[in-house]
């Protein structure tokens, strides 16, 4: 699901560049995690 | 609804600062088992006298429920052949800490599942490495497959949906791949594939069983067919050189995402690396796993942002972030290096130089309680030929484990073998 | 998505949420996702969420500026979309 969003990076008190809207940093991310590894 | 790749790098970048907290840790309660899977990556098999006791398992399920960890992956060797299995699986989730446990079924009752499909914090994962008995039992050992299946069945009498079936992908096995789908399907489970690893016992039969280059293809393809219906534990990151990322973290997460707590509370950087190269410290220690996740060296150094070493001008680094540590060290490869399977060819060249050159062998398991007398088994391919015994393979034990591995399967006693030590 | 900021919210009793150095980890007992906040920002809206009337409500009173407004509104529609928030029932806030 693409996201755009303002980059905001935690706890250091400056703003990341936004090199183009496309690759905007995620504020949250979803990530699809079964296990890692494979194992269980 | 679509969930797209994370982008690894920018997550490498959190996890420099180090989780709280691991997101899958695998918890193996025992090296018991009653089956010998010749690809077995924990060489399980005899029971180690050294086990944690129900009261040390206790105490780190508290520590797991005080560091909010999720859930915890449990496994083994067959971890209900434990007479105090479901007092820790109830324990766990009565603290707040869900289960995930791998079994082959040999406990796998009608109860047991009444038990399963009662609780909304309890998963469960068959292995199954066949889609027909041949191929099963010829890694996993006569019987296996009924096992497994009845198991299954079980499950489905008791209406426990979304159970999932583990496979892992051989060269044997991936020819029949449409039919672990079909036996998901029926089953009402869902299906996982995951990726053999030359650990353990894995590394007796990584030759004749890792997939061929074609079959990656085939597997990558595969699995990009059938989306998230089908999961893979994340283990086929390496594939993601063949073109778009699979769903998942895409990186390894050993020591920064992933632990091992093993039988005798040792903490290894992963499942498959159960080596002391990858030794981070034991929950015996003062401190327990708590202190271990957090302040040791070796995952201290695991935690530092990759440089990419040789793979850095490959343009698919990003993608497939050097494969798995573990498949690496197994081969004798570099860590910093191209993994064995590298679907460009790089891990060819470098398995080759390494063959090539004398030097260290490549590093062998230190920890090892296969069972003694394993059943000889036939390995697909070889002719008719004479059947590798592992007892002739096997290095020595580090310890002397005399121990019957079923000590207390059949007891009336609960508790009487592994609760106490 | 669009995401109602004016609608009040609240995070499912099923997730679990662990503050992490960069922001949080959330896990959702129910479809077992997880999702990671990347910022200590977007982690104190959404535990405010319950508290406040309205999501907008509670991204002003965690510091986000109203510029910023639509990158949080698209963040919590992220977390919206896998169930980790809900709408709350009724606008009074709940303890």
């Amino acid at each position: 699901m693409p996201e755009v969003s303002t980059p905001v990076v935690a706890g250091t008190g400056h703003e990341a560049e936004a090199e183009d809207l496309a690759s905007e940093e995620l504020l949250v991310e979803e990530v699809s995690i079964d296990g890692m590894c494979g194992v269980y | 609804m679509a969930v797209k790749a994370s982008s690894p790098g920018k997550l490498t970048d959190l996890f420099q600062l180090g989780l709280d907290a691991p997101i899958c840790l695998t918890w193996e309660l025992t090296y018991a088992c009653n089956l010998s899977c010749v690809h077995c990556l924990s060489s399980s098999g005899r029971r180690d006298p050294r086990e944690l006791t129900t009261d040390e398992c206790k105490a780190v399920i508290d520590t797991l429920e005080r560091m909010q960890v999720f859930y915890v992956n449990i496994g083994g060797g067959e971890p209900t052949v434990r007479p105090d299995f479901w007092e820790l699986v109830d324990y766990a989730t009565a603290h707040h800490v869900g289960v995930k446990f791998s079994t082959n079924g040999v406990r796998l009752d009608a109860a047991a599942a009444a038990r399963l499909a009662a609780s909304d914090y309890v998963d469960v994962q068959i292995s199954l490495d066949g889609a027909t008995r041949e191929v099963n039992d010829a890694v996993r050992g006569p019987g296996s497959f009924d096992t497994a299946m009845r198991a299954m069945g079980h499950l489905r009498d008791a209406g426990f949906s979304g159970f999932k079936l583990s496979v892992v992908m051989t060269r044997q096995n991936i020819p029949q791949i449409d039919q672990f789908k079909a036996i998901a399907d029926e089953y009402g489970a869902q299906l996982r594939l995951t990726r053999l690893r030359p650990s353990g016992r894995g590394a007796d039969v990584w030759d004749e069983l890792h997939p061929l280059p074609e079959q990656q293809r085939t597997l990558y393809d595969w699995l990009v067919a059938h989306g998230e219906q089908v999961l893979t534990g994340d283990s086929f990151f390496h594939l993601s050189a063949f073109g778009g990322a699979l769903p998942g973290l895409n990186l390894c997460g050993a020591g920064r995402v992933v632990c091992l707590i093993d039988p005798v509370g040792d903490v290894y950087a992963c499942p498959f690396a159960i080596h002391e190269n990858f030794l981070a410290g034991n929950v015996r220690s003062s401190g327990g796993f708590e202190t271990v996740w957090k302040t040791s060296e070796l995952f201290a150094d695991l935690r530092k942002p990759d440089t990419g070493g040789a793979c850095k001008s490959c343009g698919f680094y990003d993608s497939c972030r050097g494969g798995c540590m573990a498949a690496k060290f197994f081969t004798g490869l570099p860590l910093d290096g191209p993994d064995p399977e590298c679907v460009q060819g790089y891990g060819e060249t470098a398995l080759a130089s390494v063959s090539a050159s004398p030097g260290l062998p490549v590093p062998r398991p230190s920890v090892d309680h296969s069972h003694r007398t394993a059943p000889s088994r036939p390995v697909q391919g070889t002719a008719g030929g004479p059947v590798p015994v592992s007892i002739a393979r096997r290095r020595p034990p580090a310890h002397d484990c005399d121990e019957s591995p079923l000590a207390g399967f059949e007891t009336s006693a609960p508790g009487a073998a592994a609760g106490r030590r | 998505m669009t995401f109602d900021l004016d609608r009040a919210w609240r995070v499912d009793p099923r997730v679990s949420m662990r503050p992490e150095p960069f922001g949080a980890l959330l896990y959702h007992f129910g479809t077992r996702r997880l999702s990671f906040l990347k910022n200590q920002t977007v982690l104190a809206v959404v535990r405010s969420l319950d508290g406040h009337p309205s999501a907008r409500a509670a991204c002003l009173a965690s510091g986000v500026a109203e510029a910023e407004l639509p990158a949080y509104a698209r963040a919590l529609a992220a977390l919206a979309d896998s169930k980790m928030i809900t709408e709350r029932m009724s606008h009074d806030s709940s303890s």
